[in-house]
């Protein structure tokens, strides 16, 4: 009798979006925690300890997409965990063919190099597209916020770098020189006049000038993500090349729509299948163009398909 | 010249947290010489000091390291 009613405990409806991965051991589920720009503000981290607790879960894993993993969950738990992590407002990831919990870099909030707030670019992309199945394959978000690129945005589906364009007043330099020191691409350079001079092809967008300069005469006149489309890792490493250039953070959510509906599109019987891969069939033009439709003002004027690496070199 | 801090030797982010100790026995107003090593430390501390808010004035090389002229702003 009692064994009856425990089986009738479990709400498929938690199950809907995934995040509960099956362990090797009978009955055992790992647990996938939603944390998209890997933020988990202390009161949530206090109550996932304490229902950790409560369910004997003895160690959380953190993966590497910045979630953490409550390990050797028996399935029949569930119901109770997502109810009382739920009180905190804290809810259950997602695995599979959908659009995953973003990553991100802490951005501009409190990072000194970020540009762009890459945490707020997560949690929107997070709130209005999270699971959303895309029918063929996992799709990877993930934002950084300066050029160093932490989260490595190219190995994504879709990846945002936050980027800048500097410009020089050349009135308000006081002709320290410190933006050709700090600058470590070679892009600024003292002339004859002990006044900077700009080379852009050089230039990478990492508003180092902008922030070293004591007088505020080097300024960010533009501001946005750069983004690269077709990136995976695993067994077949595909490296994302650039579509757009700063987009405005405003229509990240947008741009990610409009890549989805080509990728749904164009993978169409294709089976289980990468953007990345999708590409190389089409050819980078067709999503560029797509693309350049909806966005005039910021896709590329050209690419090429994502670069595949060759990680099994030398394999007889 | 009122003050040289030198930080010739001292590896990031050892060497802005001694001048930031530094900065505070100077007074509000006060211009300091700072001395740094070519590389991380040159493109890291001054950047670091603005954002504490204090005024950059200048740089300059001096045999193989950097010389960078800062008033302090603040208390």
């Amino acid at each position: 009798m009692a064994e009856e009613s425990r089986k009738s405990t479990i709400d498929i409806k938690n199950l809907k979006a995934g995040g509960f991965i099956k362990e090797r051991g009978k009955d055992q589920f790992t647990v996938r925690l939603r944390l998209p720009g890997g933020r988990l503000p202390v009161r949530r981290l206090k109550k996932i300890a304490e229902v950790a607790e409560k369910y004997q879960v003895e160690f959380v894993h953190l993966s590497v997409r910045q979630s953490m993993e409550l390990i050797h969950v028996n399935f029949r738990d569930f119901d109770g965990i997502v109810e009382e992590l739920g009180e905190v407002g804290q809810k259950v990831a997602t695995c599979g063919a959908r659009l995953r919990v973003p990553v991100a870099c802490g951005g501009c909030e409190y990072n000194p190099n970020g540009l762009v707030d890459t945490q707020a670019s997560a949690l929107e992309v997070d709130e209005k597209l999270f699971a959303l199945p895309t029918g063929h394959h996992k799709f990877k978000v993930a934002f950084s916020g300066c050029p160093f690129d932490c989260p490595k945005a190219a190995i994504n589906d879709v990846g945002f770098i936050g980027a800048i364009i500097p410009e020089l007043d050349r009135d308000e330099c006081i002709s320290c020189g410190l933006c050709a020191k700090a600058c470590a691409e070679g892009a600024i350079a003292m002339d004859h006049e002990e006044k900077p001079l700009y080379y852009p092809e050089k230039c990478v967008n990492c508003g180092d000038c902008v922030k070293v300069c004591p007088s505020s005469a080097w300024k960010a006149v533009k501001k946005g993500y750069m983004v690269h489309i077709g990136g995976k890792w695993g067994r077949r490493p595909l490296i994302g090349t650039l579509y757009a250039e700063f987009l405005p953070e405003e229509k990240v959510v947008e741009f990610i729509s409009e890549v989805l509906a080509w990728y749904k599109d164009k993978a169409e019987g294709l089976g289980r299948i990468r953007l990345g891969d999708v590409i190389i069939r089409e050819g980078a033009d067709a999503l560029l163009d797509y693309l350049r439709r909806k966005f005039p003002d910021h896709v590329v004027e050209e690419t090429h398909p994502p670069m595949v690496v060759d990680n099994r070199a030398g394999i007889r | 010249m009122d003050k040289k801090i030198d930080l010739r030797g001292i590896s990031c982010p050892a060497n802005f947290v001694k001048a930031k100790l530094a900065l505070e026995y100077a007074g509000e107003g006060e211009v300091l010489e700072i001395l740094l090593d070519d590389g991380e430390p040159v493109k890291n501390v001054p950047r670091s000091l603005k954002a504490e808010g204090h005024r950059l004035l200048g740089l300059k090389e001096s045999e193989g390291y950097y010389i960078l002229t800062l008033e302090k702003v603040g208390e």
